[in-house]
């Protein structure tokens, strides 16, 4: 038996099929994961995400350890609330994780980090942190429930504490919000609009139970793999690991290279940007039927061949999309093997599929 | 809990077996099968005269989250593949022992003859995990 969070009474009841997931027992669906997609896409859904494990860090040395920690430049967060993505790096430029970071006050920095690399990652951080002074405190007491689809925020909006409620309205793209003892976040991994809400966990059942009045529909696992590659968003373990760089792994954007700013990783990052990354993470679109999947070998002619990292069968689309990772010089033409025979697809740019709209050419 | 026909027989693997009066066979999986693979999105049938061995690969059906072979339970000659499933592979899911039958066969051998499970004997396999 795996770990459980504070909605597994909910799943069962909404008759989740469960599997384990990073040592816990998740919903993978509650049915049919398609109809939990589109569901999102054109309604709203919600997903129990409480294995991701929220970190806070208090001290007034939050913001100097993050500048070190993270390959994305907290010095760019202001506004309180904001947030920001990033990866954490080895020294070497390997991906420890990618993380969510929101800065609420200069002694209270807030983290969200992968259920299968908490671990590793607190101590990796708890290392670098005793020295400034800034205390690592897990979340263990929240739960999470993302609200997600382009009717999430509206269905929402009423089951708020009352004081959240006008703060919450407000709450612009890549914001979050603390208020009473909740935390809502205008953040997702859907490629649509919606809410991540932190809530103590003894609140959870509660919150769902609304949720699921309101019409919100209960979402897997499954829906939320299919959602997040459609939107063109990395998961960790699959398409990047310690293995690969943020540069070979589509996430370029994230790293803030620029300035005197001395994070760790960033001599090998500056090394492998003035060589040229040997390989590059992109969006891939099977041009024939049948289904992507990860480590299936793209062949990219004479640029030599890669490997899935993610692949799916989408249900906006209809078709078969993934993500590969291939040699830097590939072109848009490749062949997928795919038990034994090679089939055409084309690289295209992520995301596939964003706010409810198509973003590729089919 | 899962709808096993007592009519049908069964492998271990999850495939359903079902004479028809005129001597062939019809195979599909199971309703089991299909709800733990969840929605079917592909499948592919074998060509009409491909012959096959007992155990041998005849087809795949893959959901969004994974891919699965369909063995053959029996030798024989392929008579049809349900070219339908290549438009509507969701009649798998909707109706697993009607039109989401995938093959029919002409076995080679007797029929009676395969190491084939009845409904309980099945029921009882997939209850034991």
């Amino acid at each position: 038996m795996g770990r459980r969070t504070p909605l597994y009474d909910q799943h069962i009841a909404a008759g989740a099929r469960l599997v384990d997931f990073g040592g816990w027992d998740m919903p993978v669906n509650y049915g049919s994961q398609i109809e939990e997609h589109h569901a999102v896409r054109r309604d709203a859904g919600m997903f129990d995400v409480s294995h991701m494990c929220t970190v806070d860090l208090r001290g007034a040395g939050a913001r100097a350890l993050l500048l070190r920690l993270l390959a994305n430049d907290v010095g760019r967060l202001t506004a309180p609330g904001k947030a920001l993505y990033s990866c954490m790096l080895r020294p070497d430029g390997g991906v420890i994780d990618d993380l969510i970071v929101y800065f609420l006050d200069e002694r209270w920095f807030r983290l969200v980090v992968n259920a299968g690399t908490t671990e590793k990652d607190l101590a990796w951080i708890r290392e670098r942190a005793s020295v400034l002074g800034v205390a690592v405190v897990p979340r263990r007491d929240l739960a999470m429930i993302a609200v997600q689809g382009p009717q999430a925020r509206a269905k929402t909006a009423a089951l708020l504490p009352g004081a959240c409620r006008t703060p919450a309205a407000a709450l612009g793209h890549f914001f979050g919000l603390p208020c009473d003892e909740w935390f809502i976040a205008r953040t997702g991994y859907t490629g649509e609009d919606g809410y991540e809400i932190m809530l103590p966990a003894e609140s959870a059942a509660d919150l769902w139970n609304a949720l699921l009045t309101a019409g919100v529909k209960p979402c897997g696992l499954g829906a939320r793999d299919t959602l997040r590659l459609e939107a063109g968003m990395n998961l960790y373990g699959s398409d990047m690991d310690e293995g690969v760089s943020p540069l070979e792994s589509g996430l370029a954007w994230t790293v803030a290279l620029e300035g005197t700013r001395d994070f760790i990783g960033k001599a090998a990052l500056e090394a492998q940007r003035a060589a040229g990354p040997a390989r590059k993470l992109v969006g891939l679109l099977l041009l024939e039927r049948g289904v992507l999947r990860s480590h299936q070998r793209v062949v990219a002619g004479g640029a030599g061949s890669g490997e899935l990292t993610s692949g799916t069968y989408s249900p906006t689309l209809e078709r078969s999309i993934g993500l590969a990772r291939v040699p830097a010089a590939a072109g848009d033409g490749v062949q997928v093997d795919i038990r034994g025979r090679l089939l055409p697809a084309r690289i295209v740019k992520p995301p596939f599929v964003r706010n409810g709209k198509v973003m590729i050419e089919l | 809990m899962s709808n096993i026909p007592a009519e049908l027989r069964y492998t271990k693997s999850h495939e359903w077996v079902r004479s028809l009066p005129d001597g062939s066979i019809e195979i599909g999986i199971t309703d089991h099968a299909q709800s733990a693979l969840g929605d079917l999105v592909f499948v592919e049938v074998p060509e009409p005269g491909r012959q096959l061995s007992a155990g041998d690969a005849c087809g795949v059906v893959e959901s969004v989250k994974a891919a699965s072979d369909v063995y053959s339970p029996l030798s024989g000659e392929v008579l049809a593949g349900n070219e339908t499933l290549a438009t509507q592979p969701e009649l798998i899911n909707q109706d697993p022992y009607g039109q989401g039958w995938i093959l029919r066969l002409k076995p080679t051998g007797d029929p009676g003859s395969a190491d084939l499970q009845d409904a309980a004997e099945y029921a009882a396999g997939i209850a034991g995990g």
